[in-house]
């Protein structure tokens, strides 16, 4: 496989108007894939709203109604490549009420970058967005010093953010086991210095541009060297009838959501325990020896073993907790808040269980990140509790494994994704 | 020992993986195929996620009676290749019936579609259909869910959409609503003519370079067809053309090229400073908030 071809996604925060539409803009005008009519359309809307130079945001602030607000209101993909790697970008905007949108949007990302504005320094936002990025897994980090033109390209003034940050980093105490890594940029995402290009401003910066820093970020986020956790999605029983070949043939269709696995290994499938070794890994009808996250493919085993949507095929040894009761943090996402007296559908891997909240043990304050006392649980609060489900999930630690430790709660009486939340001290 | 995948692979893996999850959460999906380049792509994209097995879902077009011959012909033909089973539904019935009204005998039929589409799922009770939008095509899309919600009107609701996390997705739906399925959301353009020419897939002929009576209108280059006669002192030319999208004749249109193999035409696609939509459709460059309008609508 060709080395030099990935996909790495990453997300961006900052408050508002530190330049965050205008940066993602920049990074795509500058890698050359805006297009010439989706510019022309913005040169008549700035034209429209009086600006005079072409505004790189509108580029990336897409529905209507938030146009007309001239804010971001939800999360927006937006894709860019180099010749070596391609890249997505979630935009979730910098709203105190949109924690939920941040969270979302980090929960796929490999990268953070956080925009600091060089004008007004740390903010309370930034000890947020670097949190929560945190809590969603999030471990390499490019903090990007912006609107270094409104403050002469001032090296002392850079210095003094990093330093700050560097601490402000490190008191925050999520996630302590896992190795992190943080660059630190000074740029002008307007003026596209340092963003792909180098200008002559900030001669005393020898560190990459964001983009080299991008093109060098790890993509593949270890998940590959993980435990194999394979949650089965589909079993596959053509039993065709003109086709004997086809008559026994049964395929347990999946994601390699961690690991990888090789003809000839030993498997268990759990809940049921039952052990067996692999026979054979297809990817549609093409046979492969070897299987690695985050791939999809179909599995045959050696043994007869009843296994359906929802069971999980792992290693022998090094096997995921199998229970009905565990610690979570979780972000509300609805508007409506917890009923604790009800019961909800969680889906978290393959599998859907009947859920209640047992306990909820205190809300995060996601600016000051204290301990809050609380038996409410409401839009955009991060909050720690206990779950009690009515069917086991095979589950790992979130830090441990992000894919085996998430979850999403559902309403099902609205069928609302309500709130998503991360596993921790399983018991 | 591999560690990485390619963006193709990638991007394949999540398609199948999506696929997958509708066919364990919804009871009666359907696949949109309409012969065009994206709709190919998720039909290997089928192959590869459930054979040996026959797909868990019929493959369902929405025809509007203005399509180019060499599509339909191409879109049987790979029905038949495939042994699946197709659903056409044509929007000329719907006229029939009276549920849609031109306003002029050759308006563009592209917006009635959908409410075709809706007769359809109401007729089939289909649950979840699976599109091949992508959100690279247009603005509005960028925002779209991979599984974007529709109520029993067909609606989008863009400030009522289920929040989307890890790759946990939310089909779950109660009677007479809908879920529209995007399994290559996250693909664009140049993804999707890479796919194509990894996994060899055939298109239909209008997609290469090839000669064609055109006019040119508004900036636009309009194909000189039976539905889209020339105006009074419009002047017949005969260029090297091929479309980037297929769909309704009216409202399609062809851009000049060279471009008469995969390879040439990811060159051009690498090059181009035009996105797909903007050069060809000719019904999408009215207002910068159209589609997010055809979406409330209940369009795809
Ligand atoms: N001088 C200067 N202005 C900037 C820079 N980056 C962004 N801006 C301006 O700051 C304002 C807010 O930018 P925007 O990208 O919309 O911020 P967002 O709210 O974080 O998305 C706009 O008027 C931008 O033109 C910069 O590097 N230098
Ligand atoms: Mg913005």
């Amino acid at each position: 496989m060709d080395k030099t071809d990935s996909l790495l996604r990453f997300i961006t925060c900052g408050s508002v108007d530190d330049g965050k539409s205008t940066l993602i803009g920049r990074l795509l005008y500058d890698s050359k894939t805006i297009l010439s009519d989706t510019l022309n359309q913005i040169e008549k809307t700035s034209h429209k709203r009086g600006l005079s130079a072409v505004d790189l945001s509108l580029l990336t602030d897409g529905l209507q109604a938030e146009r007309e607000q001239g804010i971001t209101i939800d999360v927006a993909y937006r894709y860019f490549s180099t010749p070596t790697r391609k890249y997505i970008i979630a935009d979730s905007p910098g709203h105190e009420q949109y924690t939920r949108n941040m969270v979302t949007a980090a929960s796929t990302a490999q990268a953070a970058i956080i925009l600091i504005d060089a004008r007004k320094g740390i903010l309370t936002q930034t000890k947020r967005h670097t949190y929560l990025s945190k809590l969603l897994g999030i471990n390499q980090f490019v903090v990007a010093v912006n609107k270094m033109d409104l403050v002469n390209y001032d090296q002392e003034i850079f210095n003094s953010i990093v330093k700050e940050y560097k601490a402000l980093f490190d008191g925050i105490s999520v996630n302590k086991n896992n190795q992190f890594s943080i660059n630190f940029i000074p740029m002008s995402a307007l003026n596209g210095d340092m963003v792909v290009e180098r200008l002559e401003n900030m001669s005393w910066y020898q560190g990459d541009t964001l983009l080299e820093i991008l093109e060098n970020v790890d993509s593949q986020s270890t998940n590959s060297n993980l435990a194999f956790r394979y949650p089965v999605q589909y079993v596959c029983r053509p039993r065709d009838s003109e086709n004997k070949e086809l008559h026994d043939f049964r395929s347990f269709m999946g994601r390699v959501e961690s690991g990888r696995i090789q003809v000839g290994d030993k498997i268990k499938s759990l809940p049921s325990n039952q052990e067996s070794t692999i026979k054979a890994i297809y990817i549609g009808d093409q046979l492969i020896n070897e299987a690695i996250s985050p791939q999809s493919v179909s599995i045959l085993l050696n043994d007869e073993i009843d296994i359906s949507r929802g069971d999980m095929l792992t290693e022998l040894t090094n096997t995921p907790s199998i229970t009905k009761d565990f610690n979570a943090t979780i972000c509300w996402l609805s508007e409506e808040p917890l009923n604790q007296g009800r019961v909800y559908k969680i889906m978290h891997t393959s599998k859907i269980a009947k859920a209640k909240i047992s306990s909820i043990f205190d809300k995060i304050d996601v600016n000051t990140l204290s301990s809050i006392e609380s038996e409410k649980i409401e839009t955009n609060d991060i909050a720690n509790i206990r779950v009690n489900l009515a069917q086991p999930i095979m589950s790992d630690n979130y830090f441990d494994n992000r894919k085996t430790g998430s979850f999403i709660i559902v309403d099902d009486s609205t069928n609302h994704t309500v709130a998503a939340g991360m596993i921790n001290n399983i018991n | 020992m591999q560690n990485e995948l390619s963006h193709l692979d990638w991007l394949e893996a999540e398609a199948i993986h999506i696929m997958r999850e509708v066919a364990g959460q919804c009871s009666n999906p359907v696949l949109l195929f309409s012969g065009g380049k994206d709709s190919l792509c998720l039909l290997r994209i089928a192959e590869k996620a459930f054979r040996p097995g026959k797909f868990p879902f019929p493959l369902m077009h929405i025809d509007t009676g203005h399509n180019y011959q060499e599509v339909i012909d191409f879109r049987d033909k790979k029905v038949t290749e495939l042994n699946e089973r197709l659903i056409v539904r044509s929007v000329e019935d719907s006229m029939a019936r009276g549920t849609v009204k031109l306003n002029y005998e050759l308006e563009p039929r592209n917006k009635y579609q959908s409410i075709t589409l809706l007769e359809a799922i109401d007729e089939f009770k289909f649950d979840c259909c699976i599109g091949g939008a992508r959100r690279d095509e247009e603005k509005a899309r960028a925002k779209e869910r991979i599984m974007s919600f529709r109520d029993s009107f067909g609606q989008w609701d863009p400030k009522n959409q289920r929040p989307e996390l890890w790759d946990l997705y939310n089909a779950m739906t109660h009677k007479g609503e809908n879920i529209r399925a995007f399994p290559i959301s996250n693909w664009t353009e140049m993804d999707v003519w890479q796919y194509i020419e990894r996994e060899q897939l055939e298109l239909p002929s209008i997609y290469f370079a090839h000669k064609r009576d055109i006019i040119r209108r508004d900036g636009a280059i309009v194909p000189v067809t039976d539905v889209t006669p020339p105006k009074d002192g419009e002047i017949v030319e005969n260029i090297m053309v091929r479309f980037r999208t297929v769909g309704d004749i009216t409202c399609t249109a062809p851009v000049e090229s060279h471009a008469d193999d995969v390879q040439k035409i990811i060159i051009e696609t690498a090059e181009s400073r035009i996105s797909e939509r903007g050069a060809t459709r000719l019904d999408d460059q009215m207002s910068e908030a159209s589609m997010e309008q055809r979406k409330k609508e209940g369009y795809f």
